[in-house]
């Protein structure tokens, strides 16, 4: 019996103008996981969001058949949806720091789900919401009822959503990128709770980018893309035999899934940058405890830890936008870190940052052509040979002179990361810091974007800190690694020998923590490299 | 413990500054100051002139007469009124009672208002939304004086419901009340419905309909208190603007008050009063941000550590 079952299912926006689905047809069973696999733009959340009648104001939806729970929701009005939300449909949206009201503790937000059905007497409703928060694993669950969602560490926020969303006991739960916004160990023990949840009978609509996570849980995957289903099956199906090119595109575009490129390169000469015995300390917390490398001309050093473990604190010391309490960075065999700024001023363009969302590390009133002429001007290039410069700068990151006039809204993610690689890229850097480059991008433009980072780093010889939490990521594009943990690195190697067989037990449980695509070695297309 | 005696300080520092600016500027009135002490008509011999001068302390240069003022006001001696014979401190004191009442009142009367509107009008549909928005800005746009006389020729003349003016009774503070508040009230719903409607717009408003709670809950529940922080922001203006409209408030309806007493004191230059009032509205702006920064970390949470408020 399916729980919600939609045929030609149509949403369009804005009166019409905005066709977001286009004849989509999804089935949710109970115990049954179906994933949603497209980029951003292709409709996934619009298409779920309709099945809770909650697809917006100004959309409108039509479909040949649309029954959830055993009604037919066509002629549902506000009280026959509401009636259905949380209680028949639950749902679990990305970043549970904004998806919980942070004004209100969460004990409040899961007892609202629980009160808006009446599923529990008001009076039994706290010992309800401890049930529920042990159920999801959350310790200490009644102190945790009463802390507020800025309190709570990124897995046990979401888990806190996950508590909310089946408190009234849904059949079926949508999760909208789950996991999007948490770290590798954080992110396996959620998709463990969620594989737990449908083990026990709940259907899972699963939306995501990535496609291990979608690995990891889905009996079927539909593949979506400009809000067509373009393929659809079995999960081991799709994933390991892919018809449509489209799908065959996303699942090569996977990081991890693709041959790494060049062996790391044996560098020579002095080292570019030298890091010895870092320490930073805040209010009595040590940041980063005792932190030393080396990075070469042309070599790319991978930086690798989950959040908190001091990887950006270091890329600020090595910026110099942060004074180390013990220790030195030499740059280009000169003092660094801890000379007067004025001494370092000249020297700064030698260390750019590419940043993690390029869309805060831009002014958004400007248009890109004043975005990188800024870069140009601080770097003394005269207002004459600014446009001309600008020009040539986006050649190089493979955009084209007609987004100069473009704001950073306009344009998609990996154009705005491109910019941000162009304005990096136009003091003539000789180190770039990149922090998290691609953790905002889907797929495919992660993809894009690596390789063009790649093929900078040869074409200009520069050399690259390349910050992330993305494991599979750093494997592709580094030649060393090196892992951090608690302000300190207990790992670092070249990456074949780290990857393969990691001696540090938390590289171990980094490396087990990632849900692995083990398919796509197997995959034909590089079996034939 | 340290964060009380900074707040000390700066509150300090903040009267001090507005002291000295009313100093600064009353020097710039054109005028002798003995006029305003013996009145303007009065005709004052050189002798009765120059005694008077000492007696004051205004034959000193401006820099011993603006120590000598800031000496008094650290011992909190406001010295005596020219006009009424009286020391400041008296005249305001007397005065203060009838002012607090009709602060007080709007104060409980604007934001009580703006949460009404704002609700009532951030519904689905779009109309009560436009209806409101010129409301709010024809109010804001008018001059409170003439609000208060158009309530006045309605409610007290015309239908003789609420007295003209001043009768100790509840029933005049009425139309005043209404007066001072309405304006405060219309921008601050102005401002709670921006608020409230961004609120609607954010992921945790989803994820409560996506509970099946009723948009009216979504809307009391979650949005209305997140409304509340950039109204709260607004605490300094709308102090301001209660100061201000209580000066021509307590005009058009007669009342007593410290606004009526500023307004005389001005047109008579009758300089320690007006350098009290300075003094006192700079202590209530210091003592409003202070309640303010409490409020703050009562409606968010997140705020709670760095004052060091406990949850609610």
């Amino acid at each position: 019996m399916s729980l919600v079952e939609a045929t030609d299912l149509n949403v369009r926006f804005a009166s019409g103008r905005v066709h977001a689905v286009r004849d989509a047809s999804v089935r949710l069973e109970p115990g049954r996981c179906l994933a949603l696999v497209g980029e951003s733009g292709s409709g996934k959340s619009a298409l779920a969001r309709s099945l809770l009648g909650l697809a917006g104001p100004t959309a409108t939806v039509t479909a040949g058949e649309l029954r959830v729970a055993g009604q037919d929701a066509q002629g549902f009005g506000p009280r026959e949806w509401r009636r259905v939300r949380g209680r028949h449909i639950g749902l679990v949206s990305q970043d549970a720091l904004v998806a919980l009201d942070p004004l209100r503790p969460i004990g409040a937000e899961i007892t609202e789900s629980l009160l808006a059905h009446r599923t529990v007497p008001r009076n039994r409703a706290r010992e309800r919401v401890v049930g529920l928060l042990t159920r999801v694993g959350v310790p200490d669950p009644e102190e945790r009822a009463r802390q507020y969602v800025h309190q709570l560490s990124g897995g046990l926020r979401q888990r806190a959503l996950i508590a909310s969303a089946i408190a009234a006991e849904p059949g079926i739960l949508i999760a909208d990128e789950p996991t999007t916004a948490l770290d590798a160990a954080v992110q396996a023990r959620v998709l463990a709770l969620l594989n737990e949840l449908k083990e026990q009978g709940t259907g899972l609509l699963l939306i995501s980018h990535d496609l291990a996570v979608v690995e990891a849980l889905a009996d079927e995957v539909a593949v979506m893309r400009h809000g067509v289903i373009v393929e659809t099956g079995p999960a081991d199906r799709v994933l390991d035999d892919p018809r449509h090119a489209y799908t065959k595109e996303l699942l090569a575009a996977v990081p991890g899934g693709r041959p790494r490129t060049n062996p790391a390169r044996p560098s020579e000469g002095a080292p570019l940058l030298d890091v010895t015995g870092v320490v930073k300390r805040f209010a009595g917390r040590t940041a980063v405890a005792g932190v030393g490398f080396t990075l070469r001309p042309g070599e790319t050093l991978g930086l690798v830890g989950e959040s908190g473990s001091g990887k950006t604190t270091l890329a600020r010391v090595v910026l110099g936008l942060a004074r180390p309490d013990e220790g030195t960075v030499l740059l280009d065999g000169e003092p660094w870190s801890g000379v007067p700024e004025r001494a370092r001023r000249a020297r700064r363009h030698t260390i750019q940052l590419v940043p993690q969302d390029p869309l805060s590390a831009v002014d958004p009133r400007w248009p890109v052509a004043r975005i990188v002429g800024e870069a140009l001007a601080a770097t003394g290039v005269p207002r004459a040979e600014r446009a001309d410069r600008t020009v040539v700068l986006l050649e190089r990151v493979g955009l084209s002179a007609d987004l100069l006039d473009r704001r950073p809204a306009a344009l998609s993610g990996g154009q705005r990361q491109r910019v941000a690689i162009a304005r990096a890229l136009a003091p003539e850097p000789r180190l770039l810091v990149c922090d998290e480059p691609v953790s905002a991008l889907d797929v495919s433009v992660q993809a894009q974007v690596l390789d063009l980072l790649r093929r900078l780093q040869e074409e200009l010889g520069l050399a690259t800190l390349f910050i992330s939490h993305d494991l599979a990521v750093v494997r592709e594009v580094c030649d060393r690694v090196m892992v951090m943990k608690d302000g300190v690195v207990v790992e670092s190697g070249p990456v074949e020998d780290v990857f393969a067989g990691p001696a540090h037990p938390y590289t171990k449980s980094l490396l087990d923590a990632v849900p692995r695509r083990a398919r796509t070695t197997r995959e034909p297309a590089q079996e034939r490299l | 413990m340290r964060g009380v005696l900074t707040r000390l300080v700066s509150a300090a520092l903040v009267v001090w500054a507005a002291a000295t600016c009313a100093f600064l500027v009353l020097q710039l009135i054109p005028g002798d100051p003995v006029y305003a002490i013996v009145g303007s008509d009065a005709l004052v011999s050189e002798e009765q002139h120059e005694r008077i001068r000492a007696e004051y302390g205004l034959d000193q240069p401006l820099v011993v007469q603006y120590l000598r003022y800031v000496a008094r006001l650290a011992t909190f001696r406001f010295g005596d009124s020219y006009q009424l014979q009286q020391p400041v401190a008296t005249v305001l004191a007397d005065q203060l009672w009838p002012t607090v009442q009709l602060a007080l009142a709007a104060t409980a009367l604007a934001p009580l208002l703006a949460v009404l509107v704002t609700v009532a009008t951030s519904g689905r549909r779009n109309w009560p939304r436009r209806v409101s928005a010129a409301v709010e800005l024809v109010v804001v746009s008018t001059p409170s004086f003439w609000l208060g006389i158009m309530l006045l020729t309605i409610f007290s003349f015309r239908l003789g419901w609420l007295p003209v003016s001043e009768t100790g009774g509840v029933a005049s503070l009425v139309l005043p009340t209404i007066t001072l508040a309405l304006p405060i009230a219309a921008v601050l719903s102005q401002v709670m419905r921006e608020g409230l409607l961004a609120a609607l717009d954010q992921p945790f408003a989803v994820t409560a309909r996506a509970r099946g709670v009723p948009e009216t809950a979504v809307r009391y529940r979650h949005a209305l208190r997140h409304s509340a922080l950039p109204a709260l922001t607004m605490a300094g203006w709308f102090t301001g603007t209660l100061l201000g409209g209580a000066v021509i408030v307590e005009n058009v309806f007669a009342r007593p008050g410290i606004g009526r007493v500023t307004l005389q004191a001005v047109g008579d230059r009758d300089l320690p009063v007006v350098q009290g009032v300075v003094a006192l509205s700079a202590v209530v702006f210091v003592a409003v941000s202070v309640l303010v920064d409490l409020l703050y970390a009562v409606v968010d949470p997140r705020l709670r550590r760095r004052t060091g408020v406990q949850a609610i």
